[in-house]
């Protein structure tokens, strides 16, 4: 129906776009990884392994991807263990009311980002809404410390960004289930709790992946959270990355963490595709 | 059916837990949205428990401040560049994705879809290493440029989600009545698709304005409003940054209401960027 031609006009410009504005520069991300930077900080095009190297050798860079993975894989069970509840709740139980509750789990996702980090470093800070509420009420006499300036202050205020992000699969997963299936395990005599566990969970598992692979992949390549909250114990692999291509200027250093990253986030991708597949059942 | 689960299990304890979970965690979503209205209005500034002296200069400095109206201006224009890029490249896009047989089209699928996954740092850095080859000078432009191109993603999905529910037989008959493809395009493909187009252009807007990743790497000497913010949060904060916030959040709410109630209307269906997060999730890798 369609001819050639209409499909060379609609096929071509995207995909030229894709490839200059895609394409080319994770490739260039690739090359830079390869070279380095001259005393006189001009980059040298010479070909060599040497950032592979130093990111193999200092630990510094293992220890910092590790922490940023410990806080991206918090921040994950926390928003499934907020998101899949609620998404439940929603799908099964929220009757009329079900519409006006969903869109209130997205309308916070339409605050910005950096304003909600902001909102809770207001909240958490030492002279901030949360303490001085508790020594308002007595509960304290000092300002907790601990609240600000730590990666729980990151794993917190991503935890709060994320499970919408979170939620927004799994529901749609609970809505897919056909309610026919849940009336049959009920008819046949199951409790509510082993329909949920035998009928309702593992439908739902793709969407359980989904979320859960939104929330670590994005929280593992956050730098400003950390930035703003983090402090020097909250330091993330991107922060890294941030002060490379920044002061430090050691751009092919920085790429060769970045492709690092692109690398396991586009591996976790691919394996949450397959997870989803073979979970589900249509 | 809803009814039955509904009355044969609405009083169960188990659904009771699930209620209390869900008002805490619909707490939680709140709590610093509701901390950053109130204390726009807090004459000793941002913290404090509890807030005196309920003022309105903060909005009222705000409204005398210079740069951050120029960084509002530019954010706008951002937005607006971009959504003309996405738009421009991601319906063709869409349409090449439901149309058309290529070599490599599954790679091209993935690629458009995976600035939506992946964290802003990669798409930023990769970006600027770009502009740094061909010596392009960093500038609002390129902002534009980055944003344009990371949301060609939204609006493929969005177009393409709305492409599977279209009926085609009204464009073969728009053919074969005598009408070339691009008056089939304009008359009877995009009047059809006019709110996945809609709902896009909105979503892309809203997104760009809040951008920060990308724009991070890609400024020049104009700040978009993010980076304004981000400036000020490392000097210290003040409640004008609630105020502005404040402001556009009520301005994005209101937006939101205007598209649910056009949504509604037009197909009684109500989701707000639900297709991408599904679509996204279950299909960015899939071919």
């Amino acid at each position: 129906m369609f001819s050639r031609a209409y499909k060379t006009v609609v096929t071509v410009p995207p995909l030229l776009w894709v490839t200059v504005f895609l394409l080319v520069p994770y490739l260039l991300m690739f090359c830079y990884s390869f070279w380095s930077v001259s005393p006189a900080q001009a980059i040298v095009h010479s070909w060599n392994l040497e950032n592979y190297k130093e990111l193999l050798q200092k630990t510094v860079y293992w220890q910092t991807l590790l922490r940023s993975m410990w806080i991206a894989a918090r921040v994950m069970v926390f928003s499934l263990l907020l998101g899949y509840p609620l998404a439940y709740f929603l799908s099964f139980y929220a009757g009329r009311r079900k519409d006006l509750l969903y869109q209130m789990v997205i309308i916070p996702l339409w605050v910005s980002y950096l304003v909600r980090a902001y909102a809770w470093k207001t909240i958490l800070g030492s002279d901030g809404v949360l303490n001085t509420l508790l020594q308002y009420v007595h509960l304290t006499r000092h300002p907790l410390d601990f609240l600000l300036y730590s990666p729980f202050a990151v794993v917190l205020t991503l935890t709060h960004i994320y499970t919408p992000f979170t939620f927004l699969p799994i529901y749609a997963a609970l809505e897919h289930i056909p309610r026919n299936l849940v009336e049959a395990s009920h008819d046949l005599g199951a409790n509510p709790v082993q329909t949920f566990w035998k009928v309702i969970f593992p439908l739902s598992i793709p969407g359980v992946v989904a979320g859960a692979t939104f929330a670590f992949v994005l929280s593992l390549g956050d730098f400003l959270a950390p930035l703003l909250l983090g402090g020097p114990s909250g330091i993330m692999i991107s922060n890294i990355v941030v002060s490379l291509f920044g002061a430090a200027y050691n751009w092919p250093l920085g790429a060769a963490i970045s492709l690092g990253m692109l690398v396991i986030v586009v591996s976790l991708l691919f394996l949450s595709e397959r997870l989803e597949k073979k979970w589900s059942f249509s | 059916m809803e009814l039955l689960v509904n009355s044969s299990t609405s009083n169960t304890p188990c659904s009771r837990w699930l209620l209390v979970h869900a008002l805490a965690v619909f707490s939680f979503l709140y709590l610093p949205i509701a901390v950053l209205i109130l204390y726009s209005f807090n004459g000793q500034g941002v913290g404090g428990f509890p807030p005196h002296h309920l003022t309105f200069d903060w909005y009222r400095i705000l409204f005398a401040d210079g740069p951050i109206w120029d960084s509002v201006l530019n954010s706008v224009q951002v937005a607006f560049a971009a959504m003309a890029i996405s738009l421009m490249l991601g319906i063709p896009a869409a349409l090449a994705l439901d149309r058309a047989q290529f070599p490599g089209k599954a790679l091209f699928r993935r690629l458009v879809l995976l600035p939506l996954i992946l964290p802003g740092i990669i798409t930023g850095l990769s970006l600027l290493m770009l502009f740094n080859v061909m010596g392009t000078k960093l500038s609002l432009m390129t902002i534009m440029l980055g944003h344009g191109t990371a949301l060609i993603s939204v609006a493929t999905t969005e177009v393409f989600a709305g492409l599977q529910k279209l009926d085609r037989a009204q464009e073969e008959a728009s053919l074969d009545l005598g009408a070339n493809y691009w008056q089939t395009f304009w008359r009877i493909t995009v009047p059809n698709l006019k709110l996945p187009i809609i709902g896009a252009a909105l979503l892309i807007f809203t997104l760009s304005m809040d951008e920060i990743a990308v724009s991070f790497f890609l400024i020049g000497r104009d700040n978009t409003l993010p980076l304004e913010i981000w400036g000020r949060l490392r000097r210290g904060i003040t409640p004008e940054i609630n105020a502005v916030s404040t402001i556009i959040f009520v301005f994005s709410l209101v937006t939101i209401v205007i598209w649910y109630r056009l949504r509604v209307r037009a197909e009684g269906g109500v989701d707000i960027g639900g297709e991408l997060v599904e679509d996204s999730s279950t299909s960015t890798l899939s071919s």
